[in-house]
């Protein structure tokens, strides 16, 4: 037993060593940070740009995955992961040309309100078509095995393939923002849109695209973790609010932030689980003992225990400490 | 050229235009001055559709109150703020080629044009907008806008916070733009330069204009100019 210090039992009885649970943690958490990367670029872009908070941004994500499911049961995934969040990014720009541009005037508590509405109708329909259970939206068959084994550890192609693409992603976004006409435009209204538009370029329809694009990124997420995490009509409440923290810490408007707070996250909430550090001692410094029901629970209390509350609380401390995030250029 | 006929604008309850109206003729260089506070700003922050207003805007015989921002640049208007709104993240060349409505479409402007006329827009090319002098921004945000290659350019206080050496070049440049038939409504608070460059000049007092006439008229008329002008 003792080299597996901080590794949770289960693993421990299963002879797995610390660098094991290292390598996989850091795989695991770099992937699932890069899902949550595809969700929050989006968002960011979409919250500075607009000052909308889109509380239906994850239901996108949501859609991506149905979408892919029906596409790929009919002409295969390859089609699916272009077809699923074309579809989704085209509802996003409709939803934003013909409902959130009317609701804008209004101010945004309206909009808000209006993106919040949207989430639950969008719920609400995915239930009415695909119903309320999983449905089998599976890993493709030309990608369902292990495309390497690493200090005894399996790698699975289609986890490694989802890794790549997530980077692809990023590095082309990066690319598009950085070095296209059209990416210099959006990285100009999303701090001066009254003066972009002054200049004689349509903001409007730049709102319109850019929402539509968010939106369309959150489906890939949803095209490609749809089948590891499971599609099912929660999928986006469960994961919603986790992207609203990336944002939060990474910064608003700041494609670099986001992808750091995404990784992050990953890293820090799948370590959590995996070590499932105990708090016993820490609490103990304090003279907690477990004499008492609340002392018992906190000296029982473990890392993997509190690994879904680690994110928010480091968004609280983050908006007490430094309320414009790690790289964002205004305060939230 | 433009024509500006009963112009009201209002910040939320605030009647801050009551009533303006003026001319601005093709390649003419007309200023608008007055204190701070009576309205100047607002009044082309109106004609760009940037403010909530009514009455009358017509641009070359067309009107364009009630249109978008991004629908009166395109007619061939251009603005340029008094704060300047450089593009903090982009570099200055950036900034530059966004002032281009539409790529290669060419106009009275190049880039290298103005770098000629501004070298240290050239030598500084590579720099974030954001870290740039304020003098360098004041030339780089002009220098944006006439990429677009604007018919009329209206310009707010350019020469704020500037050195007088700065203040000289950005008269100079005035100049040039006219000379390339590019007509400017001058919101200005330095008389001196307002009345050396324009065949016009307005003054602005509490939403209203209190004095149209030429530069000189301005000069001999000293009720005016100790009334609203002088501080």
């Amino acid at each position: 037993m003792a080299g597996c210090v901080g590794l949770s039992a289960a693993l421990c009885q299963e002879g797995v060593s610390v660098v094991q649970v290292l390598l996989f943690s850091l795989f695991n958490g770099l992937l699932y940070g890069m899902l949550l990367f595809m969700l929050s670029s989006g968002l960011t872009l979409i919250f500075s740009m607009m000052g909308v908070l889109n509380f239906a941004h994850a239901s996108f994500f949501m859609l991506g995955a149905y979408f892919a499911y029906e596409i790929s049961r009919l002409i295969g995934f390859w089609p699916a992961l272009f077809f699923a969040p074309l579809g989704a990014a085209v509802i996003g720009a409709v939803i934003e040309r013909y409902g959130l541009r009317t609701v804008h005037k209004f101010g945004h508590v309206a909009e808000l309100l209006f993106t919040f509405g949207l989430a639950f109708v969008i719920e609400e329909l995915v239930q009415m078509i695909w119903g309320k259970t999983n449905k089998p939206y599976l890993i493709p068959s030309s990608m369902d095995f292990t495309l390497f084994t690493w200090q005894g550890l399996d790698y699975s192609a289609y986890r490694v393939f989802m890794l790549l693409t997530s980077v692809g992603i990023f590095v082309a976004l990066y690319w598009l923002l950085t070095r296209t006409r059209v990416g210099l435009i959006i990285q100009a209204a999303l701090s001066h849109p009254q003066m972009v538009g002054a200049l004689g370029h349509n903001v409007p329809r730049i709102f319109m695209y850019t929402f539509g694009f968010g939106c369309g990124l959150a489906a890939i997420g949803g095209v490609l973790g749809g089948n590891v995490l499971g599609t099912e009509p929660a999928m986006a409440i469960q994961l919603g609010p986790i992207v609203f923290v990336v944002i939060v810490i990474g910064g608003l408007g700041s494609l670099g932030g986001a992808l750091i707070a995404s990784i992050f996250i990953g890293i820090l909430t799948n370590a959590a689980v995996s070590y499932d550090v105990p708090f016993g001692p820490f609490f103990a410094l304090f003279g907690v003992s477990s004499a008492t029901d609340i002392g018992n629970d906190l000296v029982r209390m473990t890392s993997g225990s509190v690994s879904s509350v680690l994110p928010y609380l480091i968004m609280v401390l983050m908006l007490i400490l430094r309320p414009r995030g790690l790289f964002g250029n205004r305060d939230v | 050229m433009l024509n500006v006929t009963n112009l009201h604008a209002y910040y939320g309850k605030s009647h801050v235009l009551q009533g303006v109206s003026f001319a601005i003729g093709e390649g003419e260089i007309v200023s608008l001055l007055g204190r701070n506070g009576v309205g100047r700003s607002t009044t082309i922050k109106a004609i760009m559709g940037l403010v909530e207003h009514r009455g009358s805007v017509q641009f070359r015989g067309q009107e364009i109150s009630g249109l978008l921002t991004h629908e009166i640049a395109r007619k061939g208007l251009g603005y340029v703020p008094e704060n300047r709104d450089i593009f903090p993240t982009l570099t200055a060349r950036q900034n530059l080629l966004l002032g281009e409505k539409s790529v290669g479409k060419g106009g009275r402007w190049s880039v290298d044009d103005l770098y000629t006329l501004f070298p240290n827009l050239r030598e500084r090319a590579d720099v974030p907008g954001g870290v740039l002098s304020g003098g360098e921004q004041q030339m780089l945000t002009i220098c944006r806008t006439l990429m677009g290659d604007p018919d009329l350019i209206m310009i707010d206080e350019p020469t704020e916070g500037l050195a007088p050496m700065l203040v000289e070049q950005v008269s100079k440049l005035l100049e040039a733009i006219a000379r390339r038939g590019v007509s400017i409504l001058l919101v200005e608070q330095k008389l001196t330069i307002a009345l050396k460059i324009s065949k016009s000049v307005l003054v602005m007092g509490h939403g209203q204009l209190v004095f149209q006439g030429t530069p000189d008229q301005l000069l001999a008329n000293e009720q005016i100019r100790q009334e609203w002008l002088e501080v």
